[in-house]
């Protein structure tokens, strides 16, 4: 239950701002750590007023090093905090990825699940700002393929909240990714009634033709795609995964066996990716309710193109579409 | 006085013999009490006026090229740009004490040094501009890509370093970072091999007091970022990084003594970053302006141009000529900016792999088509 429960407009940064702040007023475990949190309130504001409000020690500008962040972190949660960490960007969460997958992901394992490790890392993730080098990473299929970490991404400023939340409650550890893009985009937002469980897809637009499974950055394209393609005579829903660990298997197989076929869409890379994983599971699940093969659209299998090049990388509507084309109607 | 005067110069009794005894080393690692400086002292009377003018004319140019650079993202030209105002000295000696042979390894804020090595400043910017990420080529002109991600780069000089000494080459490397990469963890392994290895590097540590909000208070608790040389056994210099002069004096000696077999050494240099961290900081969230006003007085080309001029080695021709010369890059720039560049979406491909995977083809193929059905509507 939040302190605060109001409703009122809020881009997406603001909603996980007011996220952490209702979580610290509650829970004095919840620390925050990580570059540049404290007086400035993080690279993209999301901590914002933290520092002020809960003080330095709550709020912590740590030395610039990651590896040294998450391995800190570590010891807190071992000493019974609950630390939110702050990765910078997507591709300077790498120095941390010792602690996270050594330790942060095999601890409850290690110790037959004497030691927990409830900590939560925040990492900014995805392109389409355009940024350069290093700083439009889409690493989810790393944390992905890691037992033992929550994966979990909003796309919606109210899931952003609820999700936050949830994610710092849970025991298990989260790498919550946070769509760069998706920072400034605005919805209303009440705080009270965004609760939005760790482990459950959500169907963000029913149709009958074919289903768009997707999550974080590229939700708002699959919703465009999917109006465009009335145009085409297509129907589509569209399937807004939010945690890609727990996987919510039951919710994305009763949406394809519905509408019996289904398009993956991720502006991660494509081979080895996340898309792969879901392909698999609902042709696995679902084979004989599918009129023809899960197709992927995803980024292309390259490093991620400078600024002035990344529309051609990124998903958009045309090559969902083409997509969608291809999924033997006409059989 | 150095740190290690305090330390014994025979083995203590009780200690171990061997392995565990303690290093009795008696090197002077840290030889400056205070930071060194070169301008305002007679010090200054014995440098080639060459050199001296030399400098001044590269700090002039540089001021000049930052501040075009930084108007150019304004116009929307350059994607970000994180400016090396107020620390030109650091990035004009870094490149002049290098010869051909040797190796530069900037970090993102280093462009002007990059420059300074002879890159053409259009193919220095690519990065930032958001055209391409390397817009030289590394080999030809000794410089490695521009490094973002913090203290990565160092590792990398002392293995080049190492290499060229195992090949009997004189090749030195330079790697340049902040006060804030002093704290990843592969800016100390790097120091480490560098010490272990004898490698013939130099690292220089711009302390411009500030990690993007973070300032060095709570990034260090260490007396200087120069003692950090200590742990590692190699000398630890200290320098006023404003004054381009004493830069280039310590960065040549590290140099030298590097070409020569000496090893390695940490230069920390005293600046500050006069603009935000990039075009996109707001700064004036974490820090006073009078601060920022304060350390305008210690500008490095001001002090340049005052000591210069009071010994007789500077006149206003030569103060002429250094800004028309920057404002003819400047102009240039502003040219070859605003002209939009040549993009090739199928370079998206291109150098993943030596050669490409037959799914690049595929997908290289799949972009072609898209563009050409596009390019028919
Ligand atoms: C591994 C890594 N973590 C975080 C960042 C984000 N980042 C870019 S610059 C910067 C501050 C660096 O400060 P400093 O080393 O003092 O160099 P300065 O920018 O002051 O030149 C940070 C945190 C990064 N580039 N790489
Ligand atoms: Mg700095």
């Amino acid at each position: 239950m939040s302190l605060v429960t109001e409703t009122r407009t809020a881009t997406m940064a603001q909603a996980l701002n007011s996220a952490l702040r209702d979580t610290m007023r509650e829970d004095p475990t919840v620390h925050l750590l990580g570059e540049d949190v404290g007086q400035l309130g993080g690279v993209f504001r999301i901590t914002d007023g933290l520092a002020a409000e809960f003080g330095a020690d709550r709020c912590l500008d740590t030395p610039l090093a990651e590896a040294g962040i998450l391995g800190t972190a570590i010891g807190m949660a071992m000493y019974g905090l609950r630390p939110v960490v702050e990765m910078q960007f997507d591709a300077f969460a790498y120095p941390a990825m010792e602690q996270l997958v050594s330790h942060v992901a095999k601890m409850r394992n290690r110790t037959a699940g004497r030691l927990a490790l409830p900590i939560t890392v925040r990492v900014p993730y995805g392109g389409g700002i355009g940024g350069v080098e290093h700083h439009s990473d889409s690493s989810e299929a790393y944390y992905a393929s890691t037992p033992g970490l929550h994966v979990v991404t909003p796309a919606t400023v109210g899931d952003a909240y609820g999700l936050l939340r949830a994610s710092i409650a849970s025991d298990d550890p989260v790498v919550f990714l946070e769509p760069k893009r998706l920072y400034w985009s605005k919805d209303e937002l009440d705080t009270a009634a965004a609760v939005a469980p760790v482990g459950r897809a959500v169907l963000r637009r029913t149709g009958r033709s074919a289903v768009l499974i997707t999550y974080g950055p590229s939700l708002p394209v699959c919703l465009e795609a999917a109006e465009a393609a009335r145009a085409e005579g297509w129907d589509l829903a569209v399937l807004d995964l939010r945690s890609l660990v727990p996987f919510d298997d039951a919710t994305v197989c009763e949406v394809v066996r519905s509408v019996g076929r289904a398009v993956v869409v991720h502006e991660s890379t494509g081979f080895g990716g996340v898309g792969a994983e879901i392909a698999a599971r609902v042709t696995e699940r679902c084979f004989h309710h599918l009129a023809a093969p899960v197709l992927r659209v995803t980024g292309f299998d390259i490093p991620y193109p400078p600024p002035m090049l990344e529309h051609h990388h990124l998903p958009g509507v045309d090559r969902i579409l083409d997509a969608v084309a291809k999924l033997q109607w006409e059989a | 006085m150095t740190v290690l005067d305090h330390r014994p110069t025979a083995p203590v009794p009780g200690w171990l013999p061997g392995a565990t005894a303690p290093r009795t080393d008696p090197a002077p690692l840290l030889p400056d009490p205070a930071p060194v400086r070169v301008l305002g002292t007679p010090e200054l009377a014995g440098y080639r006026p060459a050199l001296l003018r030399e400098l001044y004319r590269r700090l002039v140019v540089g001021r000049r090229y930052n501040q075009q650079a930084t108007t150019l993202t304004k116009q929307g030209r350059l994607a970000v740009y994180p400016s090396s105002t107020g620390q030109e000295a650091c990035e004009v000696a870094a490149a002049m004490v290098l010869g051909e042979d040797d190796w530069l390894f900037p970090s993102y804020r280093d462009t002007l040094a990059v420059v300074g090595r002879g890159v053409d400043p259009l193919e220095a910017l690519t990065l930032l501009r958001g055209s391409a990420h390397t817009g030289y080529d590394p080999k030809a002109t000794r410089t490695a890509p521009l490094c973002t991600p913090l203290a990565t780069q160092a590792p990398h000089a002392v293995g080049l370093a190492h290499a060229a000494r195992l090949r009997g080459e004189p090749a030195v490397a330079l790697a340049m970072l902040g006060d804030g990469g002093t704290s990843e963890g592969d800016f100390h392994e790097a120091l480490n091999f560098a010490a272990v290895l004898k490698a013939p590097v130099v690292f220089l540590v711009q302390n411009n007091g500030y990690a993007i909000s973070v300032p060095l208070t709570k990034q260090s608790a260490a007396p200087s970022l120069a003692h950090k040389a200590v742990g590692y056994g190699m000398p630890g210099r200290l320098v006023d990084g404003n004054d381009a002069v004493a830069v280039h004096t310590v960065l040549a000696e590290a140099v030298e003594r590097a070409r020569s077999g000496g090893g390695p050494t940490l230069v920390e240099a005293l600046t500050y970053r006069l603009e935000a961290h990039t075009n996109a900081d707001d700064a004036t969230r974490y820090r006073q302006g009078e601060e920022v006003t304060a350390w305008q007085q210690h500008d490095p080309i001001l002090l340049m141009e005052r000591e210069l001029r009071a010994a007789g080695l500077l006149d206003d021709a030569a103060v002429a000529a250094a800004t028309a010369e920057g404002e003819q890059l400047a102009a240039r720039m502003r040219t070859e900016f605003h002209a939009e560049p040549t993009l090739d979406p199928a370079s998206l491909f291109a150098h993943v792999y030596a050669e490409p995977t037959s799914q690049l083809r595929e997908q290289a193929e799949q972009l072609a088509a898209e563009l050409a059905a596009e390019a028919e509507q």
